[in-house]
């Protein structure tokens, strides 16, 4: 088993609440991707199994739904809004300035496996722009300045080797 | 006007607290409902209060309501619709983190109304704290006797989950939250059946924007007139706007409906950034056709910005200065549609495709002659021929900027650039 016991219990509880156990995928793909980062078939039949329906149709949600990645990302996943409120705003030199400090391009993990870049559409934080995801976390606002500082906090982080928290 | 209804206690960091709503008058809207009203009654006060839907269509919220068959042996369905992908709007998200009881007791009397004991609130999914806000306030309801069984011993029980997507702007669309909701991959559904009829498993269901839910308490406690004296003869009410772009200072606003837009991004949102000038407003969210300068004094209601040729749409007012190359503006906008498609009937999944490839090839400095009336054609074969309004919502910020911004468009395709490009540089 690749889900925690803490995992596949949140599952079974919130599985209970759905008139219908298939409603329970999308909950059940949410909390294998908080646990693991990212999904995989592995993790489908595990799915597939607890919910008591058959893998295809595990497999099958989670082929539609874009905020789960399908392959290893690093520890931190950074994903920047490229949405037009937020370009306006400048997110296009905020996607540059991360890949120079960070020494990728957008769709690459750095080499320590700490920080995976993407752009994703917009996250609903319009007014506060340009902002961008790290793992569950909104960071708006964003300057040179509170880039360079969240950077350092979350290397900080893994260096001290904190639990994945996403 | 600015006035302030549903976030009449937004600054409050204590409001999020179940004792801090209660002490505010929260939840006496649903034991009322429940001591003293009937279904049918409550139905009537929303329709005498004018409530329109907040999500973007506009559709009465009472008239809504009625469409549930009284007489069907089906368990029915509540669902708060808090999937805000539409760019520019970011409004739910501060009713959830700010004020999630009030979207709870919305939500309450909504599904009483209906005949529902089991609700859902549908978050999308990259909205983790806003979700978790939601979920501590539903834990706090139930453990007050307020959620449950028996509520306030009037005999009613009242189930309610939250429900987070997977990051699928096509899951706002109500029959693909619906599909998404019971598992499915997120797919719009062909109506007629309408969701009152066979939503939710089948069963009779109401979708309703979070916005709409989160002020139905204040129209049960101040009464359909006090509501309905707000705002203009069509448009009653208070309405979010989601301020955003080239302005000063960036927001969400509420306003009483009608208000002149020029009071919300002057006298609110401080007038331009830095002084530029301003070239075209996006006024309901990305899915509304553009505005032009010489409108900015269009009243903010349904009515006022239909005839000024755009809609209110969720109320993302989006500002864009003289530095900003619409060509640029639309391929960023195109992109975003392309990718949202949920690819089920094929004038929106090639169409926006096809869009996407020609309009970035006029932004790249490849244009061609005749490729604007490519775009015009593949335009009128997307529109009203679709399963769902996204393909109508992917065409209309198209078919504007191309009416408006014609010229624009041609200088790119003849100079192979920009008319005006600015790289827009964040702080
Ligand atoms: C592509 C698309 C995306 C939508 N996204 C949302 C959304 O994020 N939130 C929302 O409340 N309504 C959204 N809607 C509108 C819903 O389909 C539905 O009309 C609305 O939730 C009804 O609630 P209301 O009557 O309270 O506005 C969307 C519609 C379309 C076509
Ligand atoms: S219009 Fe687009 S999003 Fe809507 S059903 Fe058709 S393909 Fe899907
Ligand atoms: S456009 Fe970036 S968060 Fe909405």
């Amino acid at each position: 088993m690749i889900l925690k016991e803490k995992a596949v219990a949140e599952i079974k509880s919130r599985m209970v609440r759905y008139p219908h156990r298939k409603s329970a995928i999308l909950p059940a793909l949410t909390v294998a991707y908080r646990q693991e980062g990212h999904l995989s078939p592995a993790l489908y039949r595990e799915i597939a199994k607890i919910i008591e329906v058959p893998y295809i149709e595990v497999a099958e949600a989670a082929s539609f739904y874009t905020m789960f990645p399908k392959e290893p990302v690093g520890k931190y996943l950074i994903q920047v809004c490229h949405n037009i409120s937020c370009a306006l705003l400048g997110a296009d030199s905020l996607i540059h300035y991360l890949e120079e400090k960070l020494g990728i391009t957008k769709g690459e993990t750095t080499p320590d496996d700490i920080f995976t870049l993407i752009s994703v559409e917009c996250l609903g934080s319009c007014a506060t722009a340009p902002m961008m995801q790290i793992n569950d976390k909104f960071y708006e606002n964003l300057t040179r300045e509170k880039v360079d500082r969240i950077l350092e906090e979350l290397r900080e982080q893994a260096r001290n080797g904190k639990e994945n928290t996403v | 006007m600015e006035k302030k209804i549903l976030f009449k206690y937004i600054d409050d960091p204590l409001q999020v607290n179940i004792d801090t709503y209660m002490s505010h008058g929260g939840y006496k809207a649903w034991e009322k409902v429940l001591k003293s009203m009937k279904p049918a009654e409550v139905i009537d006060e929303m329709k005498k209060s004018g409530l329109r839907g907040r999500g973007g269509a506009g559709f009465p919220a009472g008239m809504k309501w009625s469409f549930i068959p009284k007489d069907s042996p089906k368990p029915r369905y509540l669902v708060c619709n808090a999937d805000e992908s539409e760019p520019g709007t970011c409004k739910d998200r501060v009713l959830m983190e700010h004020d999630p009881h009030a979207v709870v007791e919305g939500m309450a009397i909504a599904a009483y109304a209906i005949g529902s004991h089991q609700a859902f609130c549908y978050v999308r999914g990259e909205f983790a704290y806003p979700a978790a806000m939601m979920e501590k306030a539903i834990d706090e309801a139930y453990s007050k006797g307020i959620l449950g069984k028996n509520i306030f011993k009037s005999g009613y029980d009242l189930e309610m989950v939250v429900h987070t997507g997977g990051g699928a702007y096509i899951c706002g669309e109500e029959t693909a939250l619906l599909n998404s909701l019971e598992g499915e991959r997120g797919m719009s559904r062909i109506r007629p059946p309408f969701p009152a009829i066979e939503g939710l498993y089948g069963c009779p269901t109401v979708v309703n924007n979070v916005e709409t839910l989160a002020v139905v308490p204040q129209v049960i406690n101040m009464g359909a007139e006090w509501y309905a004296a707000i705002g203009t003869e069509k448009s009653k009410g208070t309405k979010i706007f989601s301020l955003s772009g080239h302005i000063k200072r960036p927001g969400n606003y509420e306003l009483e409906l009608g208000t002149k837009l020029s009071y919300l991004m002057n006298d609110l949102g401080g007038g331009m950034l830095d002084g530029h000038k301003l070239k075209a407003i996006i006024p309901g969210g990305s899915s509304t056709p553009f505005l032009l300068p010489n409108q900015i004094d269009t009243p903010l209601d349904y009515e006022s910005l239909a005839a000024a040729g755009s809609m209110l749409g969720s109320g993302a007012v989006i500002v864009i200065d003289e530095r900003t190359c619409m060509v640029w503006v639309i391929e960023r906008l195109i992109h975003f549609y392309k990718h949202e498609s949920c690819g089920k009937c094929t004038p929106c999944r090639e169409g926006t495709g096809w869009l996407e490839q020609l309009i970035g090839r006029i932004e790249a400095g490849e244009g061609q002659q005749g490729d604007l009336e490519k775009i015009d054609s593949i335009c009128d074969n997307i529109l009203g021929r679709t399963i769902c309004p996204l393909g109508d919502a992917a065409v209309m910020p198209i078919q504007s900027a191309l009416k408006l911004f014609r010229d624009e468009f041609q200088y790119h395709i003849d100079n192979k650039k920009c008319l005006v490009k600015t790289e827009f540089e964040f702080k």
